[in-house]
């Protein structure tokens, strides 16, 4: 007999997000993923500047703040053909670098750390083992008895001050945790450490965006930064150096501690890197323009099929004709009017709720194909597509990462252990690594480009007369986000957001195939029905980001109705 | 809003743990004994978990999100004085968080109704995220229950509530045309408990700490204006304190981003900056602890009136905005009669003729602010 469980809402993640599982024998036999919550931003964005879209559609997130204000203008950009200057794509991918690697240190250790990590074991840690585990791991300089000694003290206090607040009712002494006490306080203790290094990520976005979250330095046409080395009221040489700093000050936490700290949760549950696979078609796009209209990225990306990184097929350029094909949307499944599938271009959405219906409808969340299959999105996927690219730095952090785990576990773990919820959060470390080395070199590549004089960061847009259409890309922190935008004599006709989220999450699609979520929770132990702890851990390992998920664009014929205020 | 329901009910600085907490001793030693052995601590640690509840109690929070994008708590891991791992270690209790509670799911339900019941009258509610009321608001539901049950539910019980952010405080961009869920702010719903609004999209994270802080420490909510906004981060015009205000009032602007001006560092007024009609500290507190020309404006890109209904996410960015403070006054301050030695017409004479002339933007800020300080005198003096 099977037993229902409902996990709603999950927590550390961004959003409402509601998962079911039917649990026979030990293991999950049927799952459900649900989109909680809808706005209308894209409905909300339809007859205003295209200039202001993407004011509007980086509050899609607040967690992936930034992403989808640069995937904004430059779906703008691509349907008007514009060339950005070079100083503002830079710019752009230092904000989109360190917005990215600010994400993926906050998500392992703040948000999924906890499903792993036993916070009140590590009370009963020896500080003094601690440390010397710790160092025998890696050389981060933070990693002394004092500092484990002061971790657990504060824990100590905290705990003992009978109010724990957010670990309040938390899966303490779960069976399926496996960490000892030390472990835990070495994890516990980066936990803390995290929180202080995510902000240097932030600072930096914080210099050049203007404000974070939700940067205000952008433009259609390049970037609202003006570069004047004579001016004390703009990008100076100070402000760049202060950039430098915390760049400098990050990649020595991502490569000390982060990779390190992935490889020993990796080695210890060994047993996660054959659980949770679920989708196994990756989707990932190429990101860090180097040119001006996107012929050149530092980063590939492309699509892999059931698998096969042998298949492995190239997305090459922004307006990429391959990928604009082969997006489509479903809705049977979610709480929307029209069951057809339609390309974003073409799509459109009413709102239909009908309550959670197992074999009906159930979430506000669309469900994403590429030619006609559900795809994973995200640090695996753009981990896999790496190595199918031959991509150096992703294949040598992947490398050093496995090798650590080999070493750890005493195992030899074959590349489809990265198929796995572990490996989601292998490849976001690895992910991590790779983007520090670019968004250091991102900052040389505008320290070399002002050197040679180049001060230029925009270039005005001119909207034609009649209708255009244009998507952009963008490689995010949870995947692959694009957006679509139709604009009519200077004006939002449509727009469509298709977000990382809205693939991995997605509800069953026209075909009724379960979507990533739902598909990597298949098979997952569950000890406990009570305290699902498991079924979190898959969950988590896709980084949920449910706000994203959940969008809707408008069609001309949609009614409006203001609802007069109570 | 009034302030002394809160200063009533003294919450916080209460000695006796039964006044505090709502329960006796006798349940008092059995919850923290309870603890200690949910923790797998021995029974002495019940013992010392009572004293140090005892001796120095967090106040409890509870922090529910609706129809948002987590930005505001996002902005809260920017912060420095006090960093976010402060807040919720060491200064408050945070009961209930969708997206930092280790518990999920049915545990992290009861961890809310648990914390409603203990300290009932006694926690701060923080709403993030607007509350879709249209179609008995099934647009955000969590747990099966629509946010807008749980916000009424959860406000019932409340000592005060913090509306972080402008989608909790007026709306926010759900609630800009043609606003499909009926999305409305807090004030439209909890109308019978004190209430803050720290509009902004995301606020500054200080805004808000200081706003929990002066809770904490003073024991009732910071001076409010006519639109629940504290008073030290929401009484002037962006206007009024930016760096770049010299340039407008001497008619120095940037006309295109990256032309001569611009890259001078000349007044965004003409690209659309809605500073002058947006209230907000944004460029004395500035953003991300960074330095100098860390706020919007400051990095070359006009303010759009983020924290104001009516300015940010209805109008457009580079529509100009309506200048609030620009008209000439009458008559020019009488600086001279204010330092108590009377004032010769000659100098009165003087200080009218500039007046209506170039300063006169600037002239006339200053007498808003004397009609706003003014009032907040008048306030003080009805609340002492």
């Amino acid at each position: 007999m099977a037993t229902r469980v409902t996990v709603d809402p999950v927590t550390r993640i961004e959003g409402h997000l509601r998962v079911d599982v039917e649990v026979d024998g030990g293991k999950v036999t049927k799952a459900w993923a649900s989109g909680q919550m809808w706005r209308g931003i894209e409905t909300i964005l339809t007859g205003r500047d295209p200039r202001d879209a993407w004011i509007f559609a980086q509050r899609i997130c607040g967690v992936c703040t930034t992403v989808h204000a640069i995937t904004s203008v430059r779906a703008v950009e691509n349907a008007l053909q514009l060339e950005i200057p070079k100083n503002a794509q830079y710019i752009r991918n230092m904000i989109m670098t360190a917005h990215a690697i600010h994400d993926h240190v906050v998500h392992f250790y703040h948000l999924s750390a906890l499903d792993w990590v036993d916070v009140v074991s590590a009370l009963e840690a020896d500080p003094h083992k601690t440390a010397a585990l710790a160092e025998s791991l890696s050389d981060w300089p933070q990693n002394s008895y004092a500092t484990m000694k002061q971790a657990q003290d504060r824990l100590r206090a905290f705990v003992g001050s009978g109010q724990l607040g957010i670990f309040a009712n938390g899966y303490w002494g779960h069976p399926a945790m496996k960490l000892s006490p030390e472990v835990n306080l070495l994890a516990a203790t980066h936990y803390l450490q995290a929180l202080e290094v995510q902000r240097y990520a932030n600072q930096i976005v914080s210099i050049l965006g203007g404000k974070n979250p939700h940067i205000q330095n952008l433009a259609v046409g390049g970037v609202a930064n003006p570069i004047n080395l004579d001016s004390q009221s703009t990008l100076t040489l100070e402000r760049l150096m202060q950039v430098k700093d915390m760049i400098d000050k990050l990649g020595v936490f991502i490569k000390s501690a982060y990779l390190t700290d992935v490889s020993a949760i990796g080695a210890f549950y060994a047993d996660w890197t054959t659980i949770g696979a679920g989708i196994t078609s990756y989707l990932s796009v190429p990101d860090i323009p180097l040119d001006e209209t996107g012929q050149n990225f530092a980063m590939p990306g492309g699509y892999i099929a059931d698998g096969d990184l042998a298949n492995y097929k190239p997305i090459k350029t922004f307006g990429d004709e391959f990928f604009r094909e082969g997006v489509k949307e479903a809705a049977k499944h979610s709480w929307y009017a029209n069951d057809a599938v339609l390309h974003p271009f073409d799509g459109e959405t009413v709102p239909k709720y009908t309550d959670f219906q197992d074999d009906g409808k159930y979430s506000w969340i669309k469900s994403p194909t590429f030619y006609g299959k559900p795809a994973q999105v995200g640090p695996l996927a753009n981990v896999l597509c790496g190595v199918a690219a031959g991509h150096e730095a992703t294949k040598r952090y992947l490398g050093q990462v496995i090798n650590n785990v080999n070493a750890l576990a005493g195992i030899e773990l074959p590349l489809s252990g990265l198929h796995s919820t572990i490996g989601r959060h292998a490849a976001r470390a690895i992910r991590a690594a790779v983007l520090h080395e670019e968004l250091e070199r991102q900052w040389h590549l505008l320290m070399e480009n002002i050197g040679r004089g180049d001060t230029a960061t925009y270039v005005r847009p001119e909207f034609p007369k009649g209708e255009v259409r244009g998507f952009g890309f963008h490689e995010a922190p949870r995947g692959v986000l694009s957006h679509w935008v139709v604009i009519d004599n200077g004006v939002i006709k449509n727009y469509q957001a298709v977000v990382p989220t809205t693939w991995n999450a997605a509800p069953r699609n026209q075909d009724d195939a379960i979507g990533p979520y739902e598909a990597s929770l298949m098979d997952n132990p569950v000890a406990d029905p009570e305290r699902p702890l498991e079924v979190l851990r898959t969950v988590h390992s896709f980084d949920p980001c449910l706000a994203c998920a959940v969008h809707v664009f408008d069609t001309d014929q949609q009614q409006v109705v203001r609802v007069k205020a109570l | 809003m009034s302030n002394q329901w809160l200063e009533r009910e003294k919450w916080f600085d209460a000695s006796e743990v039964e006044v505090r907490t709502g329960i006796n001793r006798r349940d008092f030693l059995k919850f923290c004994t309870g603890v200690a052995a949910t923790l797998g601590l021995s029974g002495n640690a019940g013992l010392a978990i009572a004293e140090a509840v005892t001796n120095k109690q967090r106040p409890p929070v509870i922090w529910l999100s609706g129809q948002e994008c987590t930005g505001c708590t996002e902005s809260l891991l920017r912060s420095y004085h006090p960093t976010v791992e402060q807040l919720v270690l060491e200064l408050i209790s945070l009961e209930y968080s969708e997206t930092l509670s280790a518990a999920a799911g049915h545990q992290v339900e009861e961890n809310r109704r648990r914390a409603m019941e203990q300290y009932k009258g006694q926690y701060v509610l923080v709403v993030e995220g607007s509350i879709p009321t249209k179609d008995g608001g099934i647009y955000c539901k969590v747990a099966d229950k629509t946010f807008l049950h749980h916000v009424e539910e959860t406000a019932a019980g409340a000592a005060a509530v913090i509306a972080i952010g402008s989608c909790a405080s007026w709306g926010g961009i759900p609630s800009s045309g043609p606003n499909p869920t009926g999305a409305v702010g807090v004030p439209q719903v909890v109308t019978d408990r004190p209430l803050v609004t720290v509009p902004g999209c995301p606020p500054n994270p200080y805004n808000f700490l200081a706003t929990v802080l002066h809770l904490l420490t003073f024991g009732k909510l910071p001076a409010l204006d006519e639109k629940l906004r504290p008073k030290f981060a929401y009484s002037r015009l962006i206007h009024e304190n930016c760096e770049r205000r010299a340039h407008f009032d001497a008619g120095r602007f940037a006309l295109e981003f990256g032309d001569a001006g611009h890259r001078q560092g000349w007044c965004l007024y003409k690209l659309g900056c809605k500073g002058p009609e947006t209230y907000a500290n944004c460029p004395q507190i500035l953003f991300g602890d960074v330095g100098s020309g860390s706020w919007p404006v400051g990095t070359g890109h006009p303010c759009f009136g983020c924290t104001e209904q009516g300015v940010g996410f209805t109008k457009a960015i580079h529509a100009l905005a309506h200048v609030k403070n620009v008209e000439p006054p009458a008559h020019f301050p009488r600086i001279e009669e204010e330092q108590g030695r009377g004032v010769s017409a000659g100098t009165a004479a003087f200080a009218g003729a500039l007046g209506g002339l170039a300063v006169g933007a600037g002239a006339m800020a200053v007498r808003d602010m004397r009609k706003e300080e003014a009032t907040a005198q008048k306030s003080d003096k009805a609340e002492g």
